[in-house]
């Protein structure tokens, strides 16, 4: 095997920015993909935490009410299209789904690249109304007309940002799907892929299927903008409801581009650190399905409060209650596969707890807002901002810092320091609960979202609010800094397997090579976590 | 990709396979189909809305251009599917020919649709203009809908026509031959789901009375 030490690994065969930002390689791609949204993420904590300083105290401390309107646009904007829509299936799903499949690449290089080039033109729109006219958009990320057909600030900029960013996620979905389809290694079929990659499938679909409703959306609002019509201006004779239906049917099913490919990452992690089999395989695969189809029939739950016939809200509550049960599923199903593992507590199984933890308090309280009754009081309420950061943040969020400490050693072949990895979870833990949980409580008491300013009686749950972003900001630069850290400093080399892993990338080199294998992969007797017949991996 | 260690992984995504080109055309044209799709539903509120104005407007369009438009557009069809047959049968030089037809048809169709564009303008059925802005509310819709729809369409007109430029030129350059042709499936995929799509616009703004 003398061979193999001579080959390259994709870190280091080409040199030069030239062949990172042309490069066709996957790895490289969900790389790029990395360094780009981890900086707009920064961007938007920021952006959060200005939030959060001005609501410190009632009354205007920091910034003007348009501005401050303004702040939470942008910071929508960025986390939403910018951040949490591509993070986990442009990053992880770039560098590991065809690993994962036993093959060298996505079905379609190029086209890649392209997706990863159109995402950074749709970003530089977004951030560009910064520097122009009457700054960023004042609407809310919801672009909700008729105020987003008539207020002055740069609407029609942010809102081709989100059509161009629209375009990138389509074709990254379009190329997984072909992907799985097409690139399986011979052996593998659909029922022996892993979990992740079954995720990814579904999200793809989703991103397939929904994205372009919002893209035509997006364009009537330019056109309202130049032409007023009155397609959504109520003033001339448009229907501003048809809008909310239009950005609902696409951004409803959007939250679950974002939540399931987390899915996907902790049905990864919890099989590995817990050396057992994954309990009810079929059942998380098949859940992910489900969860993408009836996704799509329950838009309708964002506008009870829009004028909906009784029957209408009725159905939209019933057909959103029906999205717990495979939701549930998974839940039972991780903890399951728990029970009588032999656990070894890492860091990424911390994140994949907490974000078990953090996503049924985020799913509970969604079921709270799915009921008619209740969401009467807490719509547009801050129980609304609790209940998307626990889902958002809590899971999707905790799941991709989860995923980046499990392939970290994979990624560049180097380990992090695991105690400050560990003491820097539990900072972002305790500052995550501290900042969100008391917008649940301000929600319940009835403090409306998005405003500057709020009634006294608010106070005390918005300051320990506030000291959470604090803590929380805390704990992200440690992580970040100890990754970073170790990609500069870090002298451990984990080896092919580090945590005992099961799936294909455990089985090639730390940082795999340009072709991902320096070797046949080798699939477990019995199914993707088949641990009884782990196939043993040489150095 | 072979691995300098001398092993070839059985799939790779740098292999040529037109399956998976084909495949994800179709994905492609789903986005397409949902992207019209939105208009559709806006187009079915307002036209329950606004039946009466609705109708009246829909007056205004030119059916026989319609028709010999949507004519244009099927034979076209037709011609880019026989393109494809010609080239799977090896006859290289009547691909070309039939695919510089489909041109043709394509050229006819934005001529018809330029002088029928021409004509509303001419009456101020444009957003913006004196009569279209004193028009009432309903109609004022139904005219903005019509150019922003079969404009959308055009648009893809233009870029299906570009593409079958294309193939043409990849064809006369031998990188298209009868053992390689799914660039040309492709661009048939693509061009009969711009006929389909005007398929359904043509009833929705001609034909309903």
């Amino acid at each position: 095997m003398a061979t193999l030490s001579t080959d390259l690994n994709y870190l280091q065969a080409k040199k030069g920015l030239f062949s990172w930002i042309f490069s066709v390689d996957h790895k490289r791609i969900g790389l790029l993909y990395l360094y780009s949204l981890m900086t707009f993420f920064l961007v938007g904590v920021t952006l959060g935490i200005l939030m959060r300083l001005e609501l410190l105290n009632p009354g205007k401390d920091l910034v003007e009410a348009k501005t401050y309107n303004q702040i939470f646009t942008l910071h929508g904007v960025i986390m939403i299209f910018l951040f949490i829509i591509p993070s986990i299936p442009a990053v992880f799903g770039n560098f590991f789904l065809p690993i994962m499949l036993g093959t060298d690449d996505v079905s379609f290089p190029r086209l890649n690249l392209l997706s990863w080039w159109i995402y950074i033109i749709g970003a530089i729109m977004a951030l560009s109304t910064l520097l122009f006219g009457d700054g960023p958009a004042d609407t809310g990320w919801t672009f909700y007309a008729p105020y987003s057909v008539k207020t002055g600030t740069n609407v029609t900029m942010s809102v081709l940002a989100a059509f161009v960013l629209g375009f990138s996620s389509i074709l990254t979905g379009l190329n997984f799907i072909v992907t799985i389809h097409r690139l399986k290694t011979p052996g593998m079929t659909f029922l022996k892929m892993p979990l992740f990659a079954w995720a990814l499938y579904a999200t793809s679909w989703i991103q397939l299927l929904a994205t372009p409703i919002i893209g035509i959306t997006l364009m009537m609002i330019v056109a309202e903008r130049f032409f007023g019509v009155g397609l959504f201006d109520p003033s001339i004779g448009g229907d501003p409801i048809l809008y909310q239906h239009l950005f609902w049917i696409y951004s409803h099913p959007a939250v679950y581009i974002m939540a399931l490919p987390a899915f996907g990452i902790i049905s990864e992690l919890l099989p590995t650190f817990s050396q057992r089999t994954i309990f009810g395989y079929k059942a998380i695969a098949f859940s992910s399905l489900a969860i993408a189809f009836v996704g799509y029939f329950i838009w309708g739950h964002h506008m009870f409060t829009s004028g909906m016939s009784g029957t209408g809200r009725f159905i939209f509550s019933i057909l959103t209650f029906l999205v717990a049960i495979p939701t549930a599923i998974k839940v039972f199903n991780w903890v399951a596969t728990l029970y009588k593992g032999s656990i070894n507590v890492q860091t990424p199984l911390l994140y994949a707890l907490a974000f078990i933890f953090q996503f049924m308090i985020g799913g509970f309280t969604g079921l709270v807002l799915g009921a008619l009754a209740t969401d009467i009081h807490l719509h547009d309420t801050y129980f609304v901002v609790g209940h998307f950061h626990y889902v958002m943040f809590g899971g999707t969020g905790f799941a991709f810092f989860g995923a980046l400490h499990y392939w970290f050693p994979k990624m560049w072949g180097k380990m992090y320091n695991a105690t400050v990895a560990n003491i820097a979870f539990v900072i972002l833990f305790i500052g995550f609960n501290t900042l969100y949980f008391p917008m649940l409580i301000a929600g319940l008491m009835g403090m409306p979202r998005r405003y500057y300013d709020y009634l006294p009686e608010f106070h005390l749950p918005n300051m320990i609010s506030t000291f959470g972003s604090w803590i929380l900001a805390t704990g992200l630069l440690l992580m970040l800094g100890n990754l970073i850290y170790a990609y500069f400093n870090s002298k451990t080399k984990p080896g092919r397997n580090p945590w005992g892993g099961i799936t294909l990338e455990w089985q090639t080199q730390s940082p795999p090579p340009v072709q991902n294998f320096d070797r046949m992969p080798v699939l477990p007797k019995d199914g993707p976590y088949d641990f009884e017949h782990k196939p043993t991996i040489k150095e | 990709m072979e691995h300098a260690s001398g092993f070839v992984l059985p799939n790779s995504g740098h292999n040529r396979d037109a399956e998976a080109s084909k495949m994800g055309m179709w994905l492609f044209l789903f986005t397409e189909i949902l992207l019209f799709g939105g208009l559709f539903i806006v187009y079915m509120v307002y036209r329950m809305i606004n039946s009466e104005a609705f109708l009246l407007s829909s007056f205004e369009l030119n059916v026989t251009m319609g028709t010999i438009n949507t004519v244009v557009l099927l034979v076209s069809s037709m011609t880019i599917a026989m393109s494809i047959t010609a080239i799977q049968k090896g006859n290289t030089r009547l691909s070309v020919n039939l695919l510089f037809l489909t041109l043709a048809a394509a050229l006819i169709f934005m001529i018809i649709k330029y002088f029928e564009w021409s004509a509303k303008i001419h009456h101020g059925l444009f957003p913006g203009m004196e009569y279209y802005e004193n028009l009432p509310k309903g109609e004022g819709l139904f005219f903005y809908l019509y150019f922003f729809m079969t404009g959308l369409h055009a648009l893809h007109i233009i870029i299906g026509a570009i593409i079958i430029a294309v193939v043409i030129y990849r064809t006369k350059k031998g990188l298209i031959t009868p053992e390689r042709y799914t660039l040309t499936e492709n661009a048939g995929l693509y061009w009969h789901l711009v006929d389909l799509i005007w398929i359904y616009l043509f009833p929705l703004f001609y034909l309903i009375h």
